[in-house]
């Protein structure tokens, strides 16, 4: 019997933010007050009639929603299998899909009165959104960012600090996404009179995991209209790239009740899992604590964090949020992944063939989507999450090709 | 009576307050932390608290940060830390231990494993710090029956009832985090610390330890006044990172400054 028969995925989590074994509260006292006034706001605004209107408006008139639904017409005939759809939300305001998020937290922060932001950031992507919704709203923005990624993404670094917020190279551990979250919730203990702090992905403490889906599921909620309305049907496959996994919880959660909806998840498999040089948690890891929740790590036998590698900042993460780990433990969503240099593959192609230059983490979804699509037939259908586009990786990209630009 | 109610009991008899140092096990290097634990016992330590070096050390400030990376590039374990403590009771069977870090090495490693090798050591205490009691049952249940007092932490934002329900977890004493902030902040205010430590009292008979931006005897003679232990943790750290280059002056300026806290401690 298919899992969604016996399971109410809308019940997750629990009031104490648990999905399954997954998730919770692992934080200091110090925090646990204001993440329990956190909870409350969170639980209170997502009711509100005026707070959704807000939000709704925002979301259509300052991020551009509804993103496209897009048909990869030329994309799919390469592989002669089956049609595969991109959810564009590359085409958001500032270029993927962290900002239906930073949006809805900064609004929260305004209705509790906090006047600073701050932020984790690993591309930048997620700093670049907050940094917006601060700029906007008139907020003072402080972001967190690994100085390993600071280095990678430099152009990120300047459009955030061009938006008025101040980016604090993190020196600590492995100088990556990682670091920049320890430093951010440091922040936080230190400064939670006046403080919010907008996580970017569906990890953290209770609520978050659980708070950003529900601003992310904005994603799903269309393209599950979208693709009906194009195709006039479910598609037969989801695919989304998972670092933290916002994007794809987004895409994934309006479609868990519809059991023949096969749901992937991919993970960097950075120069391939037998390596160990990658940042694939769910395929290679195990369960574990960090970060204030209990889910799939990329750990050593000791309990410490090991360091991973994506050529992608962006999934570069030694964690996943707590519902994917639950996700895979019930088999709702299978977890596989892709390497550096299949992703790269995909970059090049998709661009070619349909004029869209895709982020480097959203070229992980591609390129399992491409291996997928042959094995499928032309009546079938896959919906991929184009989480973002792919300007912030043209100096990667060029290096790799030894061009300087 | 296990041995750290043991102790708070003796020192209750004797009207003084606890002094806790914490240092970070395999800080500088693996061989030195177990002399440095005995040196401070005998300048006047009553209870040693020992951090577990952990890679992603949320709650600290730069000093123990660097304190858990100095550690772990000897590849400090859970485990090695234990054997330390165990090396440690050889020679001193009485001085209560505390074992301070993160969850994750505990979960790794595995409750009822880690309880019970823990307490074969000598091991008398556990604080993990991002572990609040609504996630610590499992963990409490193996750690009761091998006599280990969790020790829980208690902050400025703790409401009435988080400290009825942290309390009721704690066993030995509870640690009042006396800022708002990470490990080294800036000082505290007193005022605001009595004031705290007065309601908490009014919710429990165990002991309260404060801790965090407790520096110079001064501090800790101030905290003596409103707390039950004084714990002092990035103060010494900071001297052992000074001269993590000449190791043999460590012990030596690790006891100044307990030397000197205990002084102005018995003061009072």
């Amino acid at each position: 019997m298919p899992i969604s028969n016996q399971t109410d995925f809308s019940s997750m989590p629990d009031e104490r933010g648990h999905f399954g074994r997954y998730g919770g509260i692992f934080v200091a006292e110090t925090l646990m007050e204001p993440l329990a006034e956190l909870r409350r706001a969170y639980e209170k605004y997502m009711q509100d009639e005026v707070f959704l209107a807000e939000l709704d408006a925002d979301l259509a008139n300052y991020v551009g929603r509804p993103s496209p639904v897009y048909f990869a017409e030329r994309l799919s005939r390469e592989t002669g299998g089956a049609r595969i759809y991109l959810k564009r939300e590359d085409l958001n305001h500032t270029g993927a899909h962290k900002v239906n998020n930073t949006i809805g937290q900064a609004l929260l922060a305004k209705r509790l009165g906090k006047t600073r932001i701050i932020a984790e950031t690993g591309a930048g992507q997620h700093g670049v959104a907050t940094a917006t919704v601060a700029a906007r709203l008139g907020l003072e923005c402080v972001v967190y960012m690994g100085s390993v990624d600071i280095a990678r993404q430099s152009a990120n670094v300047y459009r955030m600090r061009m938006l008025g917020a101040r980016v604090v190279a993190v020196e600590s551990g492995s100088k990556t996404l990682k670091d920049a979250l320890n430093e951010a919730m440091r922040d936080w203990v230190s400064n939670i009179d006046d403080t919010f702090y907008i996580i970017g992905t569906v990890a953290g403490p209770h609520p978050y995991p659980a708070m950003v889906r529900d601003f992310q599921t904005i994603i799903g909620r269309e393209a599950r209209q979208q693709i009906q309305q194009q195709t006039g049907r479910l598609p037969d496959a989801l695919v989304a790239c998972v670092g933290g996994g916002s994007n794809a919880i987004g895409l994934f959660y309006p479609f868990l009740e519809d059991a023949d909806v096969a749901i992937y998840g991919v993970e960097a498999a950075g120069e391939g899992l037998e390596t160990g040089r990658h940042a694939a948690p769910l395929c290679a890891g195990g369960s574990g604590v960090l970060h204030g929740n209990r889910t799939y790590l990329m750990q050593d036998e000791n309990g410490q964090i090991t360091e991973t590698h994506s050529i992608s900042a962006g999934l570069d993460y030694p964690g996943v949020g707590p519902e994917h780990a639950w996700l895979k433990d019930s088999g709702r969503a299978e977890y596989v992944s892709i390497t550096d240099e299949e992703a790269l593959e995909a970059f090049h192609t998709l661009s070619h063939k349909e004029g869209i230059i895709p982020a480097l983490e959203s070229s992980h979804a591609i390129a399992y989507a491409l291996k997928l699509a042959v094995t499928m037939t032309p009546d079938q259908v896959i919906l991929v999450n184009l989480s973002g586009r792919g300007d912030k990786d043209m100096h990667t990209v060029a290096a790799l090709d030894g061009i300087k630009i | 009576m296990s041995r750290i109610s043991g102790c708070f009991a003796q020192l209750e008899q004797q009207n003084r307050v606890a002094l806790i140092p914490f240092v970070t096990a395999g800080d500088p290097n693996p061989d030195l932390t177990v002399p440095l634990m005995h040196a401070m016992v005998a300048a006047g330590a009553n209870i040693i608290e020992l951090g577990v070096p952990f890679s992603d050390p949320m709650a600290d400030g730069p000093v123990i940060q660097r304190a858990s990376e100095r550690a772990l590039k000897h590849g400090t374990s859970l485990r090695d830390v234990i054997g330390m403590v165990a090396r440690f009771r050889q020679d001193d069977p009485n001085t209560p231990v505390i074992l301070m870090g993160y969850l994750n090495p505990v979960e790794v490693m595995g409750y009822e494993l880690f309880a019970e090798m823990a307490a074969e050591a000598g091991v008398d205490g556990l604080l993990t710090v991002d572990l609040p009691p609504e996630e610590a049952d499992d963990l409490l249940d193996v750690l009761h029956p091998e006599g280990i007092d969790p020790i829980f932490l208690l902050a400025p934002t703790s409401t009435e009832e988080r400290i009825r329900r942290v309390c009721d977890a704690a066993s030995g004493f509870v640690y009042y985090v006396s800022v708002k902030g990470i490990t080294g902040s800036a000082s505290f205010a007193i005022g605001e610390v009595a004031a705290k430590v007065a309601g908490i009292r009014k919710q429990t008979r165990l002991p309260v330890g404060v801790g965090f931006g407790i520096k110079t005897p001064e501090n800790a003679q101030a905290v003596a006044q409103v707390g039950d232990a004084v714990i002092v943790g990035s103060a010494l750290v900071s001297r052992v990172e000074a001269l993590a280059g000449s190791t043999d002056e460590i012990a030596p300026a690790v006891v100044e400054l307990l030397v000197a806290m205990r002084r102005a401690m018995d003061l009072i």
